[in-house]
């Protein structure tokens, strides 16, 4: 069945209109910034931007921070809000189901084919940025030639080229985590609706009441459940040494989000009647 | 054995009972008819079949087992057409099938076979790479039927099967359904056309309101109604010949009362009446059905016109 999934997945247009816009966007700032030479000042998220310049190495960590906020959710909700909702849109809901495909397998097959969405989104962003980055701002000075022969970290300590990478693929797999949890979600909202648009934007609803209730002092209790919270904490792979309290406590509530989430939808789902 | 076995089955949704105390039993190798009006439960009641549709109250067997919990084991040996066709959209026809095949667990062996074979049966066979969406209406629905032929159905379930096909497209599909329940293949349809059911069927259900008000054997409800019709060029010299048995006289029509039609002939032709046709007379499915069901579901003003 995941198979069949991960089939209807790539064979959709939108999916790769989604992936191909995720790419566009870090692109079309590359070219911005090498044309103008002019660099934002370093911020939350920013911090990569203002390095890009001087090594086009660190662009895939920029691409990621600048996607991620509102790029990235809003391909996830489309495509997640389309799993069971778009199956019942179009009548293949109950073809499935006749099949049969037990509805259990058809959630899980369902989410998987969302976290391998995920997981490519982030990958083609960070491979683009990381092709465009070199193309447009060219690597930093070798070590031989006077330049500090690798990255320098966010703690001005320098990165080999090994740890660049494997903080990159740590990174990789803590965002598609936090977007496979949003996925979750959409997942669930998927099976409480048969309009694949009424679920995404249910999404988009949550993302946005996370990222608004976050500053309120009034949510500080529920502020370390907060999803968005969260997002962010990859930069710390960053540092050296590498801060993990952070990272952790993210990966482990976005965990709890995916568990909670599928379980919603399972609940919802095994005993729901399907009318679509 | 009984392919179809449900026992008080009801089904409220909210406020609205859609099915109600519906006890039906289908035995293997029947061609069974689901007659009713728009709105009368019929696809509740194959939804429910199907397990798609919890039942409120009562219970649903499937090929001798129970529904849903044994959908696993049941569902792979029955071929369902739901409320029409669907696809995706976005695929070739044959890419839909195979992807079905495969969701269903039918084996990657032989599938390109299984459904190459089922394009050709419901006269798909050279169906190119064009997308569903491109589709006619018709070729969805021969879709539609190919996807439930996949895998050699014991039972097959269909609701509105020839909907949207021109009346070549109808004859073919009768034929093909012909086929399978010559093959011992039991076929149960669901349907408002009420000629395609007396064109396929052997036993018919009538649903009215949600209530299954009947189910009889087609030749049953169309016993001959006692009235003969006959065609003569002497239509009075026939009415002097049955003197009191004749109903009414048309033109050239003359409607008689007679138990014997060929005795009624006999008769007629002993006499000297030349007859040009002599017809008994059944009621139509058509009668039968409108008498024993309300308005349709999708009329709000009461049946009233």
């Amino acid at each position: 069945m995941i198979g069949v999934e991960l089939s209807l997945l790539l064979r959709r247009r939108r999916v790769w209109l989604c992936w191909a816009l995720l790419c566009a966007l870090p692109t079309a700032i590359a070219i911005l910034l090498a044309v103008t030479k002019i660099v934002p000042p370093p911020g939350p998220g920013a911090q990569f931007l203002s390095a890009v310049l001087a090594d086009g190495q660190l662009f895939p960590a920029a691409a990621l921070a600048l996607v991620l906020p509102i790029f990235l959710p809003i391909t996830v909700a489309v495509v997640a809000g389309d799993t069971i909702a778009g199956e019942a849109a179009t009548g293949t809901l109950r073809y499935l189901l006749v099949r049969p495909v037990g509805r259990l397998r058809l959630l899980a097959a369902k989410l998987a084919a969302v976290a391998v969405f995920v997981l490519l989104a982030v990958v083609f962003v960070t491979v683009t940025a990381y092709i465009v980055g070199v193309l447009a701002f060219g690597v930093g000075p070798d070590a031989s030639l006077g330049g500090t022969g690798g990255i320098t970290s966010l703690s001005g300590v320098v990165l080999t080229p090994t740890q660049l990478a494997g903080r990159t693929a740590l990174t990789i797999a803590y965002l598609a985590l936090c977007m496979l949890a949003l996925g979750a979600v959409g997942l669930f909202f998927s099976t409480l609706t048969d309009s694949p648009l009424a679920a995404a934007l249910g999404v988009l609803a949550f993302v946005v009441a996370s990222t608004v209730l976050l500053p309120l002092d009034a949510a500080a209790g529920i502020r370390f459940y907060l999803p968005t919270r969260h997002w962010l904490a990859w930069v710390d792979l960053y540092r050296d040494p590498i801060l993990w309290r952070a990272v952790r406590q993210g990966a482990a509530v976005q965990a709890g989000y995916v568990l909670v989430a599928f379980g919603a939808a399972w609940a919802n789902f095994a005993t729901k009647d399907v009318t679509s | 054995m009984t392919v179809i076995e449900t026992e008080g089955l009801t089904k409220r949704f909210r406020h609205v009972v859609a099915v109600d105390g519906v006890s039906l039993a289908v035995p293997a190798g029947a061609r069974f008819g689901l007659l009713g009006p728009n709105g009368s439960g019929k696809t509740t009641l194959v939804r429910m079949l199907l397990g798609l549709v919890h039942p409120t109250a009562g219970r649903v067997a499937l090929l001798g087992r129970p529904m849903p919990r044994d959908a696993a084991q049941v569902l792979p040996r029955v071929g369902a057409l739901v409320e029409g066709p669907a696809a995706w959209p976005h695929l070739s026809g044959r890419t839909n099938l195979r992807l079905m095949d495969a969701a269903g667990g039918g084996g990657r062996r032989n599938r390109a076979d299984r459904v190459e074979e089922a394009l050709v049966r419901v006269g798909l066979g050279g169906i190119g790479a064009r997308h569903v969406r491109a589709y006619s209406l018709g070729m969805r629905q021969r879709l539609g039927i190919a996807a439930a032929l996949l895998r050699k159905p014991e039972l097959l379930l269909l609701d509105e099967p020839t909907n949207g096909l021109d009346p070549r497209g109808i004859g073919e599909m009768r034929a093909l359904l012909r086929h399978f329940a010559a093959q011992g293949t039991t076929v149960v349809l669901s349907s408002h056309l009420l000629s395609e059911v007396e064109a396929l069927c052997s036993r018919v259900g009538v649903m009215s309101a949600g209530r299954l008000v009947l189910t009889a054997d087609l030749d049953t409800l169309r016993a001959p109604t006692g009235l003969v019709q006959v065609r003569t060029p002497d239509p009075a010299a026939a009415v002097g010949v049955l003197n009191g048995q004749v109903v009414h006289r048309n033109g050239d029509l003359v409607m008689v009362r007679a138990d014997d039609p060929a005795a009624l002939n006999a008769r007629l032709v002993a006499a000297g009446v030349p007859v040009r046709e002599l017809t008994a007379l059944r009621r139509t499915l058509e009668q039968v059905v409108l008498e024993l069901t309300g308005p349709s579901a999708d009329r709000v003003d009461g049946g009233r016109s």
